[in-house]
């Protein structure tokens, strides 16, 4: 590494930390119903919105209507999705004339967009036209995101409120996320990106003549918009089908820059709003520093796997699979924080990482894409692991444990641990079998090892709702378009529930009062302890896998073996 | 009982049944109460029959054999754990059961007297016993005085005073009258009293899993079924690397295998203590003398966080000490000294015996005789508030010495057409303020002085509070005292806050706006007044001596009816918790070791060239000697961690009264950085003794 590659790093993180308080505090502010910037920009069409829906926007519910509500709107947006793509040479802004997608690709990403995974079986400029993507994808990028946010406004709401069974009110919330945070951030990053010559036309494709004198098409499109919200929502799933390493999404430096810091900003910011909100903001720090001591633990081995020498290439620089205009530094801090943050979207491929860094890429979401994790549903997620270690770690302080004043008894117990079991159920049972049948084979690029982590990776890519790929799976298949789709309805659903039933019950609870006697969840201890509990829960569970996986290939690698 | 003799947890008596017990709770229907030792139980059949299989077919495997040995005796230490802690309440139990005997008792029916067997009789039965009788049944005085020999209950051998009305109207079946005769109210069903609970509960034939430890059972119960998972899956990775590496699929990881790597993982060690450490700490709180109604009520003494205690009994000595003497004008103190403790002399109570004392101590007064000095007493009555003597000297004449309250003896004083100085007063308000109680002592119509009398503060309960403080506890005083009096004393024993001028009521009251705010609030009390006070506590304990609706009422009866057991069960309730936590600790980081013994030994031949050794090996960093023997060393490991830990779950790990975060950085170290390390060096030396 270079002393400008390491400047890059710090760079970026100073920028992250530094936007952290700013957006969190506004955050904070647009949630608990404040004054705010935005409020005069846009406080009318969210006046309009609840006039034309009918919502009463003070009328607060219990989690069953929450939940419930919540569950309804993402049904109607995947039925939406589904029918316009399946329907796609019937409508307008089509101009490439690209015909109506295939039943269980559309199920795949009709799910993939609704549960914020935008996982991509498809290749986005050869499959579908613009309509589908901004009427049915751009529209889910945006809602998806604010469902994570809704969740976690709720559990919030579930931890810091007493004695009521209120969480408050799902629409409000949508519209609230949606109108002042994720529309105001998108507009700006699409002007910047713009500005550093991303496209954004409804043309219809290019050809041109090389220079060799070949024809080539070049896709054009509303591409700006898309990535701005793909970025910030953690969504991931690019316009084209190289994601941010296509030039047309990712031209310059500094365009890498902004949608990386896009990337992590707002789970990031959102534990500062969680501190303000719970009423602490040690305790939003503290879940930070545990989100980023992760990070960077991460990021420092995939960055040493990258630059050690592969005995193969001798000290050449391990490129394949990454742009020249990144370099390796800004590939690997990018797949170590669309990996941790379940975005998704990519700068380099990352079936080209070097065995230890794909590890990486793959633990963090195997984890529980809790290390920022998506928007909203990071936070969430952290908060389940945040019970289970209160509940071990608490009961050696000789108290029934509690957590901001809240006592962890058998229902969330109960509940955290089907949130974590069924991502895990996902990712181990699918790829159980998609390793030993034929379909599930029969889309390997590589063999090997190797093989056999493009298919851990792509269900805990599905699993964890992140939605980047070892690419070299083809998974446009029926059976990958379906377990997959199934996994990631499982890996949103089954954690959205169980949280949702803790916050609910959370909310009935008393607060216990700090005393000297309380186990304290705002300092050092807990933060290693927290951290400790997620790398021994995620590292007990997929530790056989994985040495089957990655840990072997590294191993082989050094003896002189690739796959 | 014989609770305060402390059962060894190595007594070959109990050890023996123990072992038969482990033996018979491999009844399926007792095991599925406990899912992951249930789990080990499935697995050691499947094996078994796996062995069996193999031997019929003509491949007899020994190292099947081996595993199958070990997982069976993994179920039976789970079961011994529980057996033991078990036994040890049993042994309780039959040394209780012995002085129930079969009792006859007189029933009053209308006037006459109708012998009838205690079991027999019912709740509301009137029944009466005399000298030597055993009392048949819980009950209430309703009339009469005796004094009641305990010791079958509370192992005190000091009988006990059981009177109609007031505090001490309750009795226990089982117990013994010495003197005297009582007519008592029976008010508990047969089969239902005190000592059958008691019974019942030592034994644990009636234990139900406390809320934690039903929150807990969930977790182990959630990561079981998180490794069923790793484990269910392995074979199908495995058999894509086999492939990969050009093995046959016939090589996968054979079932007895995937069940030791199951067996190894899920959290067992935890899980078989489990109910092992909920019995012992009911049967620590026994040893203490402190008898618990439900477990549950031993989990929530952990929790409290507001103490309410008494402060006559608690925190101050039950009596007031006589410190000084404070003349008035005119008077010496010597003069003073003498008519205070004249007045004392027959005066029984401790204050007064406290004066004379005093007198004799500081002045070289010595105590006469009260005839020889022709003296009278006037005891103390609630309507003069008052007591002394009346002495006739040589002329005949009558010298009325008194001593009583400020207000008493003004009143004394001036119908003796008597003077009250003002500088009385001014000693009387002052020693008010200090916290102490003024006694004024006069002679006729001439007030003598004042008699400091000063409540006495345990020693070493300042300390106490401070310990509590520390683990984050409040302590609040609750007095009958004025608010001067209470906030210096409360000052002197330093409790965070006092309540004044406490009614009972206001101590219900008090505790519902503690439990408002969210506060677990703990009370100990003993008479029929404390007795919704200690229903709407978190923790209520009631002492023995009490009124039977005060020990109805509570969640804990104090056999020793010391006030400062409170403490004590906090204590216990805390180490319970504590204990669960460390081992939960224990057995998840144990995982780790157990994985670096087992990963590489089954991986071994994957992608290996011609010598066989694959790349995977490298992960086995301990260097076992074979993939079999590594197996075997976390299966044999697992299995005795379980026997070793049974002496700490039933003592409880080390308690020591600190913050909760020096409790929770030292038990880390101990139970989450050791369980790491510790089953690396336990793997390794059962290996190194395999491969002997």
């Amino acid at each position: 590494m270079t002393t400008q590659d390491i400047i890059q790093v710090i760079l970026f993180f100073s920028l992250l930390i530094g936007l952290t308080p700013v957006l969190g505090n506004y955050m904070y502010k647009v949630f608990t119903g404040n004054k705010h910037v935005m409020l005069p920009v846009f406080g009318w069409l969210e006046k309009l919105t609840y006039r034309f829906t009918g919502v009463n926007p003070d009328g607060e519910t219990n989690w069953k209507s929450y939940t419930f509500g919540l569950l309804i709107f993402n049904l109607t947006g995947f039925v939406f999705v589904f029918l316009i793509q399946l329907l796609q040479v019937f409508l307008p802004l089509n101009p490439a004339h690209l015909p109506n997608v295939s039943w269980h690709s559309a199920f795949n990403t009709a799910v993939s967009f609704t549960t914020n995974t935008n996982w991509q079986g498809y290749s986005g400029e050869t499959t579908l036209g613009y309509f589908v993507q901004m009427i049915g994808l751009t529209v889910q990028n945006f809602v998806s995101a604010a469902t994570g946010i809704a969740v976690l406004l709720a559990l919030i709401r579930g931890i810091s409120r007493k004695t009521t069974e209120k969480l408050g009110n799902f629409w409000t919330d949508l519209t609230r996320s949606i109108l002042y945070v994720l529309l105001p951030l998108s507009i700006l990053l699409s002007v910047i990106l713009v500005s550093q010559g991303v496209i954004q036309n409804f043309k219809p494709y290019e050809t041109i003549k090389t220079l060799q004198g070949a024809t080539q098409v070049i896709p054009m499109g509303p591409a700006a918009s898309q990535i701005a919200i793909k970025q910030l929502g953690t969504n991931g799933g690019g316009f084209f089908n190289t994601n941010s390493a296509h030039p047309f999404e990712n031209p310059t430096p500094f365009s890498n820059l902004i949608e990386m810091l896009a990337i992590l900003l707002i789970p990031s910011s959102l534990t500062y709003t969680y501190g303000k909100m719970v009423g602490s903001t040690r305790q939003g720090w503290a879940v930070f520093s545990a989100m980023f001591i992760l990070l960077i633990a991460g990021l420092v081995i995939s960055l040493y796997a990258e630059y050690s020498a592969n005995p193969i290439f001798r000290h050449l620089p391990r490129m394949e699979g990454k742009e020249t205009r990144f370099g390796i530094t800004n590939s690997i801090l990018w797949s170590t924080s669309t990996t941790a943050a379940s975005n998704g979207s990519v700068n380099a491929m990352h079936d080209s990482l070097s065995p230890l860094a794909g590890m990486v890429a793959m633990l963090n979401i195997m984890l529980g894409e809790v290390i920022f994790g998506g928007v909203g549903a990071g936070l969430y997620g952290m908060v389940i692991f945040i019970i289970l270690t209160v509940f071990i770690a608490g009961l050696m302080v000789g108290r029934t444990p509690e957590y901001l004043g809240k006592k962890i008894e058998a229902f969330e117990v109960q509940m955290a641990i089907i949130a974590v079991l069924v991502p895990n159920f996902v990712i181990l049972l699918f790829s159980a079998w998609a390793s030993v049948i034929n379909p599930g084979l029969s889309g390997l690029n590589n063999s090997g090892p190797h093989g056999f982590s493009e298919i851990l990776y792509a269900y805990s890519s599905a699993a964890g709702n992140n939605g980047s790929a070892f690419a070299g799976l083809n998974a446009n298949t029926l059976f990958y378009n379906v377990t997959l789709g199934i996994g990631m309805l499982l890996g949103r659903f089954g954690v959205i529930i169980p949280v949702m039933a803790i916050a609910g019950n959370m909310a009935g609870k008393k607060i216990t009062p700090l005393s000297a006697g309380t186990f304290r969840t705002d300092n050092g201890l807990f933060i290693s302890l927290l951290v400790g509990v997620i790398l021994i829960v995620g590292g007990l569970t997929h530790f056989p896998a994985l040495s089957l996986g990655p840990i072997v290939e590294h191993l082989l690698m050094n003896g002189g073996i690739t796959f | 009982m014989s609770s305060k003799q402390n059962t060894s947890i190595f007594n070959r008596k109990i050890l023996f049944k123990a072992a038969i017990d482990s033996v018979i709770k491999l009844n399926p229907a007792l095991l599925i109460k406990n899912p992951v030792i249930f789990i080990v139980a499935i697995g050691s059949l499947l094996t078994t029959i796996m062995v069996l299989a193999g031997i019929f077919q003509g491949n007899f495997s020994p190292f099947n054999l081996q595993i199958a040995v070990w997982l069976w005796f993994t179920v039976l230490f789970a079961n011994f754990s529980e057996a033991i802690a078990e036994g040890r309440g049993k042994a309780q139990a039959d040394s209780l059961r012995k002085n129930r005997t079969q009792t006859k008792a007189l029933k009053l029916v209308g006037k006459q007297q109708v012998p009838v067997w205690a079991n027999d009789l019912k709740k509301g039965d009137i029944v009466i016993c005399e000298t030597g009788d055993i009392i048949p049944s819980d009950g209430e005085v309703i009339e009469g005085i005796a004094s009641v020999d305990e010791s079958a209950i509370t192992g005190e051998s000091a009988p006990v005073i059981r009177e109609s009305g007031g505090d001490r109207s309750a009795v226990t079946g089982g117990t013994k009258v010495i003197s005297d005769r009582i007519i008592i109210r029976i008010t508990s069903e047969p089969g239902n009293t005190f000592i059958d609970r008691m019974i019942a509960l030592v034994e644990g034939a009636k234990r139900q899993k406390t809320p934690n430890e039903i929150a807990l059972s969930i977790l182990l119960s959630g990561l079981s079924m998180i490794f069923l998972l790793t484990v269910v899956t392995l074979p199908a990775f495995f058999g894509y690397s086999l492939s990969a590496s050009g093995f046959p699929g016939s090589h996968n990881l054979t079932i007895p295998v995937l069940i030791a790597l199951l067996v190894c993982l899920i959290p067992t060690t935890i899980g078989g203590l489990l109910s092992a450490i909920g019995i012992s700490g009911m049967d620590r709180l026994l040893q203490r003398n402190v008898i618990a109604t439900s477990g549950r009520a031993i989990e929530a003494a952990g929790d409290v966080d507001v103490l309410l205690l008494d402060k006559t009994g608690t925190i101050t000595l039950g009596n007031r000490m006589a410190t000084d003497f404070i003349p008035a004008e005119g008077v010496t103190v010597e003069e003073l000294a003498d008519a205070a403790q004249i007045s004392s002399l027959s005066d029984e109570t401790p204050e007064g015996r406290s004066i004379v004392v005093l007198a004799k101590e500081k002045f070289n007064i010595r105590g006469r005789d009260v005839h020889h000095l022709n003296a009278s007493f006037i005891p103390f009555s609630a309507q003069s508030r008052m007591s002394g003597v009346d002495i006739r000297d040589s002329d005949g004449k009558v010298h009325q010495i008194r001593k009583g309250s400020s207000d008493a003896i003004r009143t004394f004083v001036q119908n003796n057409n008597g003077f009250y100085p003002q500088n009385i007063k001014d000693i009387v308000s002052g020693l008010s303020r200090q916290g102490a109680t003024p006694l004024v002592v006069a002679e006729d119509n001439k007030v003598l002085g004042v008699v400091h009398l000063k409540d006495i503060v345990k020693g070493g309960i300042k300390q106490r509070f401070a310990e509590l403080r520390k683990m984050g506890i409040k302590t609040v005083m609750i007095t009958g005292d004025n608010t001067l009096t209470a906030a210096a004393i409360a000052a002197e024993a330093g409790v965070d806050d006092f309540m004044a001028e406490a009614k009972p009521e206001d101590k219900l009251r008090r505790i519902r706006e503690e439990q408002a705010n969210g506060h677990l609030v703990g009370m100990i009390g003993d008479g029929t007044n404390d007795a919704p006070a200690l229903a709407q506590a978190d923790i209520g304990i009631a002492m023995n001596s009490g009124t039977q609706a005060a020990r109805e009422a509570g969640n804990m009866v104090d056999l020793d009816s010391n006030p400062t057991k409170l403490i004590e069960v906090v204590k216990v309730g805390k180490q319970l918790l504590m204990t669960r936590g460390a081992l939960t600790t224990f057995s998840i980081a144990n995982d780790v070791a157990k994985y670096f013994a087992i990963i590489p030994a089954i991986a071994l031949s994957l992608y290996s060239g011609k010598n066989g050794v694959g790349p995977l090996s490298a992960l086995n960093v301990m260097h076992l000697g074979s993939p079999q023997s590594a197996i075997m060393s976390a299966v044999i490991f697992n299995a005795i961690i379980i026997i070793l830990l049974v002496p700490l779950a039933l003592k409880g790990v080390r308690y020591r009264p600190v913050s909760a975060k020096s409790a929770l950085t030292r038990n880390l170290l101990v139970f989450g950085v050791g369980g790491i390390l510790a089953p690396f060096i336990g793997i390794k030396l059962i290996d190194l003794i395999i491969n002997l």
